[in-house]
């Protein structure tokens, strides 16, 4: 399928299990991503040029990269997954970088919180390639507001409808959140996590009500 | 030489529905393999040779933990119960996976005797899993080597 140049995405992924920082890099490699993997909180945002550092040389080394997404574990020793979250989504320079948040165990208020802090996505362990691909919307988002036009590749005008269209339906979504207005959304997320919950199906709850483009 | 890659293949393919049907494995190791192709040959061996590490590290960490004369410190069996879980849910391991979610029902009861039982099923467990798949690796390796093609197996 001829897509937007996916090469040009770059996921920043955290995990402090060696294994599954494996695993998530080839599930998005396989995605045609672009993978840097950190194995704690703090490297990733040093990573990103976030940290504060007591070295006065330490921004100098901080290098510019264009992160389209963030994809972090959730219980880490040390900054959690969602202390990262949150420390992204109060900066200014960075909270427009989607992060989607990973855990092996779908505890529903963990769940609703990470969401209400800014998470567009939270995945339940094992994370397989189907959870993969749906982060292309988000990262395209970004990528397109970056650009400010509308793609004028040759390649991507058979897509440029749809595109527009997953856009145009994220982002006024996006901006419903900010305004805080999250509590329907949240609510039936939280009636969807529970209703997953009792149920004994191994399918897990997807929070990702937002796009549901091809 | 095709009747002898034939053999093998169908030894092959049978000894993966056995592992399936045994309970040894679940649809995440196909998940697993499905992510392996030209560009990471090797990526099924890397992965279940760090899932294979973890489980030394952690029944080490965990056999220690529980060596304690007088106070056993529950929640840190605990915690390394929880990495082994993940690990092996994330590799496909069903039997050691299943045996985690015992053990950690074990620890948060605090039953001494339950976990050194449940231990040991583990140890048994992860390694009876590993010769298993090294099995299955001899028999690819044997397939290549006569000039076939490692079958995909349809678990289905």
């Amino acid at each position: 399928m001829g897509m937007v140049r996916e090469s040009q995405f770059h996921v920043l992924a955290v995990d402090d299990s060696h294994l599954d920082r494996k695993m998530i890099e080839r599930l998005l490699q396989k995605s045609s991503c672009q993978v840097t993997t950190v194995d704690t909180g703090s490297k990733a945002l040093e990573f990103l040029g976030l940290r504060e550092s007591n070295d006065p040389n330490a921004l100098e080394t901080h290098q510019e990269v264009e992160i389209n997404l963030i994809i972090t574990d959730y219980c880490m020793p040390g900054m959690t997954g969602y202390d990262l979250l949150k420390k992204v989504k109060e900066s200014a320079a960075f909270r427009s970088i989607p992060v989607v948040i990973m855990s092996s165990e779908n505890v529903p208020a963990r769940i609703s919180r990470c969401l209400e802090e800014g998470a567009e996505e939270f995945f339940l362990k094992p994370v397989k390639l189907a959870d993969v691909t749906k982060l292309k919307p988000h990262m395209m988002k970004t990528k397109l507001k970056k650009e400010g036009e509308k793609p004028s590749e040759e390649e991507n005008a058979t897509l440029k409808p749809e595109e527009s269209l997953v856009v145009e339906m994220i982002l006024p979504l996006n901006q419903e959140l900010e305004l805080e207005q999250k509590e329907p959304m949240l609510s039936s997320n939280k009636r969807k996590a529970m209703e997953e919950v009792i149920s004994a199906d191994r399918s897990r709850p997807k929070y990702n009500d937002i796009t549901t483009s091809a | 030489m095709d009747a002898h890659v034939a053999q093998l293949q169908m030894q092959y393919r049978n000894y993966i529905l056995s592992l399936y049907q045994q309970g040894f494995l679940d649809d995440q190791f196909t998940e697993l393999k499905s992510l392996q192709d030209d560009g990471s040959p090797d990526f099924v061996a890397e992965v279940l040779s760090l899932f294979f590490d973890d489980c030394v590290k952690l029944v080490g960490n965990m056999a220690r933990a529980l060596d304690q004369t007088g106070t056993v410190d529950f929640c840190q069996v605990g915690a390394n119960v929880h990495q082994l879980k993940g690990s092996s849910s994330s590799v496909g391991a069903k039997r050691v996976k299943g045996l985690c979610i015992n053990f950690k029902e074990l620890c948060e009861a605090k039953n001494y005797e339950g976990c050194v039982r449940c231990l040991q099923q583990v140890d048994i467990e992860y390694k009876t899993l590993k010769a298993k798949l090294q099995d299955m690796f001899n028999l690819e390796k044997q397939i290549v080597q006569a000039g076939g093609i490692v079958p995909q197996v349809d678990i289905n």
